[in-house]
């Protein structure tokens, strides 16, 4: 029982020294970075696609309990929140509570 | 040390109409219910989202402790999927900086950069004058940083009462929170550009290389996007 504990407790640390280190690494490489160069330009588009492409894996090939829905109701959420969401003038406290109950409904009867 | 009134001005984005609250407990939560299940105890579960504060990273951690990985082969693993977080935080200190502002600030609020708060930071960071703005942002990361840990621990506990089908539902409203606050984000060419480009280029690399497809659809798309959306 110690054994696995301890084991856990080192797996716990390895996981949050592999991501700070990406964090702290950017600060150590932003130091000296002007906003207006065109390196920060760069890395802002790379920043933004790589959550886009993040987000989009996220919905079209889940990890975990997501992917025991179907493709094609998980698009049509998504579809449906973003609906909700420039409806209600970007409030994002209808699309997110909605599309947790509308997958769950769509799941089950459908 | 940290202006109080930014800090909280910072904090206080927790309760507007963009808050990343719901979308962060929801996955918390899960993530907590399933620290339970995998056999962390409490304060495991706590002590996880308290030092990692990373999502997909944990999600790999309880894979790879599950499938019993070596700690090199987790740390590679996790180190590539929380990848992201380099070009993010090199995409927002610069714009935090400011001289008189001690080092340390830096170095310590990039632990709390995750895709909620950097989304909220880059919404909100013209409406905060550069000099405050490292104190308004370490308002923002504890605030998020708080809901997380507080959401892990919740959802540790309620582990028992969480269906499949309850499961199912938490796990739509983060992809859902972040959609949205992108297309929110959509206000200029470079960064709309990017935005589709990795939405389109990140599944298609899944198909080709799942672990690399988000640093390859990233580079890829947000190179194109910069050099697609001209000098402006």
């Amino acid at each position: 029982m110690t054994d696995l504990s301890s084991n856990i407790i080192l797996v716990i640390l390895v996981t949050s020294f592999a991501t700070y280190l990406s964090r702290f690494l950017g600060v150590v490489s932003s130091e000296k970075m002007d906003i207006r160069s065109k390196i920060f330009k760069w890395f802002n588009c790379i920043a933004y696609a790589i959550l886009a492409a993040l987000i989009a894996r996220m919905v079209v090939f889940p990890s975990g309990v997501l992917s025991e829905s179907p493709l094609i109701i998980r698009l049509l959420v998504i579809l449906f929140s973003i609906a909700i969401f420039l409806l209600a003038k970007k409030n994002l406290v209808y699309p997110t509570v909605l599309s947790a109950i509308l997958l769950t409904l769509l799941n089950n009867y459908l | 040390m940290v202006s109080s009134k930014y800090f909280f001005q910072g904090l206080q984005s927790l309760k507007r109409r963009d808050s990343p609250a719901i979308a962060l407990a929801c996955s918390f939560i899960a993530i907590g219910a399933l620290l339970k299940n995998i056999g962390f105890n409490i304060q495991q579960s706590f002590l996880s989202t308290f030092l990692t504060y990373a999502l997909p990273g944990q999600l790999v951690m309880a894979e790879s402790f599950l499938i019993g990985t070596s700690l090199i082969n987790i740390f590679l693993a996790v180190w590539l999927v929380n990848a992201r977080l380099y070009p993010m935080t090199v995409s927002l200190m610069p714009l935090l900086k400011e001289k008189t502002q001690p080092k340390w600030k830096y170095y310590l609020s990039c632990h709390l950069l995750s895709v909620s708060s950097w989304l909220i930071m880059k919404d909100q960071y013209q409406k905060v004058e550069q000099k405050h703005r490292i104190d308004f942002w370490i308002g923002i990361g504890t605030g998020t940083w708080t809901t997380a840990i507080i959401s892990t621990l919740v959802g540790y506990l309620l582990s028992d009462y969480l269906n499949k089908d309850m499961m199912i539902g938490l796990a739509i409203v983060n992809p859902v929170y972040f959609m949205c606050m992108m297309i929110g984000a959509m206000n200029n060419k470079h960064v709309s550009l990017s935005i589709i480009f990795g939405a389109i280029l990140g599944p298609l690399f899944f198909i080709v290389s799942p672990e690399w497809s988000i640093l390859y659809g990233g580079i890829l798309g947000g190179t194109l996007a910069f050099f697609i959306g001209g000098d402006k």
